[in-house]
């Protein structure tokens, strides 16, 4: 009996495609500032096409198989073009479910006699376009998806610079919340930047860390004893009121690391200990000479 | 090389190995009366906690028989393990390479012979 949707879809393809792109233009949530016309026709005439192939195995059920493989991939790609051009998810499954009409229609002009077969044509082919629909709103998702997880990855990246301040001495300031996949990523561009420029001296500055827990400090550790393994030492600044009360509160036992409450308190430190800097220099940074 | 010694692993240590090492340079720092030992692990890149043992107890003897150590060269990686095995490496000196290991070698035993001649002048 579906053989009959397919011969319909066959036969009557201009017709069904003139009346879908007809009620597609008309349609109100039409968005004519996204996608042009010419697009649009382009579109429509594809997806037609690849659908006819597929309907012709007479499978329509099982969007799964290897017949459908085109469809899906086509209607990916689109889910995913409209999804970066601004449509909403619904706009985009709405190109799907408005071909009902004008396949319903073809149906019924061509099917004729037998209303029970007709209804179990319509009711199959609502099945697969729903199907199909469904899979756009997945694909369009998808992509999103896709696209929120490179941004993360891009923040994480952006948030963790290391910079050389001094020969020998590097800085990473810390800003945003410290997880352990963060911290891993910090830790790993810290040791390599000393490896890198052969830095003895590492300040961490946590100033735009907003919240110190016993996680945040444990991570902290790791990455001061890391850097200690690899022959560098580390000072932790930016410490503030808050933070330094919390970590006593929480008894966590900073003792082993140098601490200091601003970076440029950290700064005069390291370079006093490098003795890299000439006395000049140490004496004008320091105020109280 | 003068009073130091310096051991560069540049093989996957397995624990064989690493033990026979640990005998070796133990003879040698007695027979040769080192002060110092340099263990250079730039070429080691992956390591388990036995390994990370080793180089504690290795540092621990040295220490006993009068000889400072100094790890050098560790990579980022080793050092992440290292660090995620819980082992601090606490008793051990560390350096980013040989040069400044050196360097660091001569620090210590210079205060350490200064302060032996001055007696505790600070």
């Amino acid at each position: 009996m579906t053989t009959s949707i397919a011969k319909t879809l066959l036969n009557q393809r201009n017709e069904i495609l003139q009346e879908w792109l007809r009620q597609q233009l008309v349609a109100e949530n039409l968005r004519a500032d996204l996608i042009s016309e010419a697009e649009l026709r382009t579109d429509s005439d594809r997806f037609l096409n690849v659908l006819i192939d597929a309907v012709q195995s007479g499978n329509f059920s099982k969007i799964e198989s290897p017949e459908y493989q085109p469809v899906l991939e086509l209607l990916g790609r689109f889910s995913r073009s409209r999804g970066l051009q601004g449509f909403t998810p619904s706009e985009t499954a709405t190109f799907v479910f408005s071909l009902k009409q004008p396949l319903f229609s073809a149906l019924r002009k061509s099917g004729g006699n037998d209303p029970g077969e007709l209804v179990e044509n319509m009711w199959a082919a609502d099945l697969l376009l729903d199907k199909l629909g469904l899979y756009t709103t997945e694909a369009y998702q998808q992509s999103r998806e896709e696209v929120i997880r490179r941004q993360q990855e891009e923040m994480l990246e952006l948030s963790t610079p290391v910079v050389q301040l001094w020969e020998g001495i590097v800085a990473l300031p810390l800003i945003g919340t410290l997880d352990s996949a963060r911290t891993s990523v910090v830790m790993e561009s810290l040791l390599q930047t000393i490896v890198d420029t052969r830095s003895e001296l590492a300040i961490i500055d946590i100033t735009g860390v907003p919240t110190v827990d016993t996680l945040v400090a444990q991570h902290l550790l790791k990455t001061v004893a890391a850097a200690r393994l690899m022959g560098a030492d580390c000072i932790i600044s930016g410490i503030r009121p808050q933070i330094a009360q919390t970590m006593v509160h929480l008894q966590i036992d900073l003792s082993a690391v140098t601490t200091k409450a601003t970076m440029a308190e950290a700064l005069r430190f390291a370079l006093k200990r490098s003795g890299k800097a000439t006395l000049d220099i140490v004496k004008n940074l320091s105020p109280q000479q | 090389m003068g009073d130091f010694l310096l051991v560069t692993i540049q093989v996957d240590m397995h624990d064989q190995l690493a033990s026979a090492l640990q005998d070796d340079l133990t003879n040698k720092i007695a027979k040769v009366n080192a002060k110092g030992v340099l263990i250079d692990i730039s070429s080691l890149d992956i390591v388990d906690s036995f390994i990370g043992r080793m180089l504690a107890n290795t540092s621990a003897m040295a220490r006993v028989l009068d000889a400072q150590t100094v790890v050098v060269g560790m990579q980022p990686a080793v050092a992440i393990t290292l660090v995620e095995l819980g082992l601090n490496l606490s008793g051990v000196h560390t350096a980013l390479d040989v040069e400044k290991g050196m360097e660091m070698l001569r620090r210590h035993i210079g205060i350490t012979e200064l302060d032996g001649d001055t007696s505790a002048s600070d």
